[in-house]
């Protein structure tokens, strides 16, 4: 009962709500989609803060997504020990990036004076889940080692099931309580994604690349 | 050819007398908001100075502009490929610390405060944090302030002056300065546009305003970087960038915008400048030193059937021709040669144009009496014999080159001896056309730019066409949709997030 609950029911709610709030506020209140930054008002300790979990958080995440989409692949890498030690070291020293990051962000927002005028409740649930998300990910990854194989073997089918609309929690019923607890924050996440300033990962500027340099845009019909 | 149309300006520096009324009119119009609070889209400078935000023309710290690399016209901030690594930290980004922190006092001290002996006062507060600050810094922090060694030493154009001209422009008996007011250039080749990484900046067709569509803005202050004039600013509140409209609502309806209109010394003339945007990438990649004359060759002229044609094509409308055709700029900047714009060595192509100062007139004294000149070179001894050196002037207006400005300020010396021969009457009048004619002037010219710079009426100064608002892509939609709303466009309060 409850593992349906939580492993079912509390992801399905998470990503209709996901999809569904992000696209009506996008629609609705296109204004409150921004980055947020605070670089103007705090540069130096942000640097560090936002470049090292920025980039420690994204190379992690793309392993997930990777592992997610091509399970066999991982699998088949990890075949010899080595380059089963190579990714999860890579992994790991990933996800310390990410913690430091993440660390330094939220000794920021609660030190520099400035910081804190432009700190919203919802930024401090948001902050203190995604650090229990990275460091209950770190847990997971010194305690219960070789992630990266039962993840390919349990994890991706069991998200792969909720996708399919066919879930199947017993896929991870019978794995640590640390690891669950790591899924379950990570469905908070997406929760969160769109009523937080988590939104701006969903309008990263990949358009630039594609786009003219000047934009004009002609006010009258029937030109340009 | 593709002739486009632009709203262009000329400051007549000669004119400014460092009110800040321009500012302030501006200030009430558009920034007096929270987050906004900090913005002046209109500022007034003096030069040599470190402006606002402090030193922005220092373009090794704040890569801000276009640089020629490899043949390619490419933003100083960054390349292409490279973009996206910079997203999650701006190094070239300013800080609140290079403008300042905005401040309020506690006026409800002076009612409230408790009976005491001694007076109450009202502290400084940040109007960021609401606590007590100690203020260090204002946006006009330097202002009158000429030859100071915290500011006129740190101008970031003194690099261009030989090490006695600086001490010169240092030492207290040779003091000088001037007001430099600025705002949004409204470039014809706008850096801000073209870094925006969501593409939220956008330059209008029809009037050539740039402007940021809030809804679009998703604050990643590329923009603010871009800009070589730091004349976009990043809202700490909201998360948006937000810069100088050039009151587009009034311009719409033919009416100058809040800091032209208030303009005490009346230095501000605005008109149309016709503008072909096919030349724009060639103009970009051209030397520093020819980039004046680049400048100017965008600008079309808008008597030749062949530029009117092109305009036509591209919806510029019979009353826009015409106002091209009275531009008090066009005359400043092509017909007469005497306004530059900016820092051109920024490869922008500023629509804002500055006739620079010729400041207070030197010539030999004997017995208390000014000697007037009894020859051209006489007339002309003053540019070179002048405070401010015109290396300065040239770094400021002419990328470096001396050309230019001096063409400029040889002009207006040649034009003020000539009138003083010819309402004062103790200059020879032989002399004076001499010098008018070495200044490539005659007195027909001379007399049209007396008239437009000391005797312009308001609608001498600013001949602005009213867009048709009727032709707008709002025709298109059912008014009565509406009927019972609020109105057409944006109605959300400016909120911060969600």
């Amino acid at each position: 009962m409850l593992t349906n609950f939580l492993f079912v029911g509390f992801p399905y709610v998470a990503l209709v709500l996901a999809i569904v709030v992000s696209i009506l506020r996008f629609t609705w209140r296109p204004f409150s989609y921004s980055s947020l930054s605070s670089q103007f008002l705090e540069t130096e300790s942000l640097f560090w803060g936002s470049s090292l979990w920025h980039w420690g958080i994204l190379w992690v995440l793309s392993g997930h997504l990777f592992a997610f989409f091509l399970p066999e692949a991982i699998l088949a890498w990890n075949a010899r020990p080595l380059r089963l030690y190579l990714l999860e070291i890579t992994g790991l020293s990933m996800a310390l990036l990410a913690l430091v990051g993440v660390v330094a962000l939220i000794v920021r927002r609660f030190t520099d004076r400035r910081v804190k005028v432009v700190t919203s409740p919802l930024d401090v649930v948001l902050l203190a889940v995604l650090l229990y998300q990275v460091a209950s990910g770190i847990d997971v990854a010194i305690r219960y080692r070789w992630g990266s194989a039962w993840f390919s073997t349990n994890a991706a089918p069991y998200l792969w099931s909720l996708l399919k609309l066919a879930p199947r929690p017993e896929l991870i019923a019978p794995l640590p309580w640390m690891v669950k607890l790591h899924f379950l924050s990570g469905f908070l996440v997406i929760l969160l994604l769109p009523f937080t300033r988590l939104v701006h990962f969903l309008v990263v500027p990949i358009f630039y690349y594609w786009r003219r340099p000047q934009v004009v845009i002609w006010n009258r019909k029937g030109l340009r | 050819m593709d002739i486009r149309s632009q709203v262009a300006m000329v400051f007549h520096l000669d004119k400014c007398i460092g009110c800040h009324t321009c500012s302030i009119a501006c200030k009430n119009v558009w920034t007096d908001r929270k987050g906004a609070d900090y913005m002046w889209w209109n500022n007034v400078e003096t030069k040599p100075g470190t402006g606002y935000p402090t030193q922005w023309e220092n373009q090794e710290e704040y890569k801000g502009g276009w640089v020629v690399k490899d043949g390619k016209l490419q933003l100083r901030l960054t390349s292409k490929g490279k973009f996206l690594q910079k997203i999650f930290h701006q190094p070239s980004l300013p800080t609140m610390d290079e403008y300042y922190e905005p401040w309020t006092y506690r006026y409800e001290d002076l009612f409230n405060g408790p009976e005491q002996d001694d007076q109450p006062t009202a502290i400084p507060v940040s109007k960021v944090t609401g606590q007590y600050i100690d203020i260090e810094a204002g946006p006009n922090w330097d202002d009158d302030l000429g030859g100071s060694p915290l500011y006129a030493r740190n101008d970031v154009n003194l690099a261009a002056l030989s090490e006695e001209q600086r001490l010169q422009l240092l030492s207290i008996e040779t003091l000088v300065m001037f007001y430099l007011p600025r705002i949004c250039n409204h470039c014809a080749n706008p850096a801000c546009v073209a870094a925006c990484p969501s593409g939220a900046i956008y330059k209008r067709g029809e009037d050539g305003i740039v402007l940021i569509n809030q809804n679009v803005c998703r604050g990643w202050r590329y923009c603010v970087s871009a800009c070589p004039y730091k004349k976009v600013f990043y809202n700490w509140s909201t998360g948006k960038s937000e810069k100088c409209l050039l009151c587009y609502p009034r311009v719409e309806t033919g009416q100058a915008p809040a800091c032209f209109h208030s303009c005490v010394g009346r230095i501000r003339y605005m008109g149309v400048l016709l503008y072909d945007a096919d030349k724009i990438e060639a103009a970009g990649l051209r030397p520093d030193a020819e980039l004046v004359t680049a400048h100017r060759d965008l600008l079309a002229d808008p008597n030749d059937p062949a530029v009117i044609e092109s305009a036509r094509r591209n919806g510029v409308t019979e009353q826009v021709l015409q106002a091209a055709r009275k531009s008090p700029v066009y005359r400043f900047v092509k017909d007469w040669g005497l306004a530059l714009a900016p820092h051109p060595e920024y490869r922008t192509f500023p629509s804002l144009f500055y006739v620079p100062a010729l400041g207070p007139v030197t010539y030999s004294m004997e017995n208390g009496v000014a000697l007037n000149p009894t020859s051209t070179e006489e007339i002309f001894a003053p540019l070179d014999q002048a405070r401010l050196p015109m290396s300065y002037l040239a770094s400021l207006f002419g990328a470096g080159q001396e050309a230019p400005v001096r063409y400029a300020m040889k002009k207006m010396l040649a034009i003020r001896t000539w009138k003083r021969a010819t309402e004062v009457g103790d200059v020879d009048l032989k002399v004076a056309l001499a010098g008018l004619r070495e200044a490539d002037c005659d007195p027909e010219q001379a007399e049209a730019i007396y008239r437009l710079t000391s005797l312009c009426s308001f609608e001498d100064r600013f001949v602005i066409p009213a867009s048709h608002r009727e032709q707008a892509v709002e025709v298109l939609t059912n008014p009565l949709e509406r009927k019972g709303a609020a109105g057409f466009g944006f109605r959300e309060a400016p909120q911060r997030g969600f």
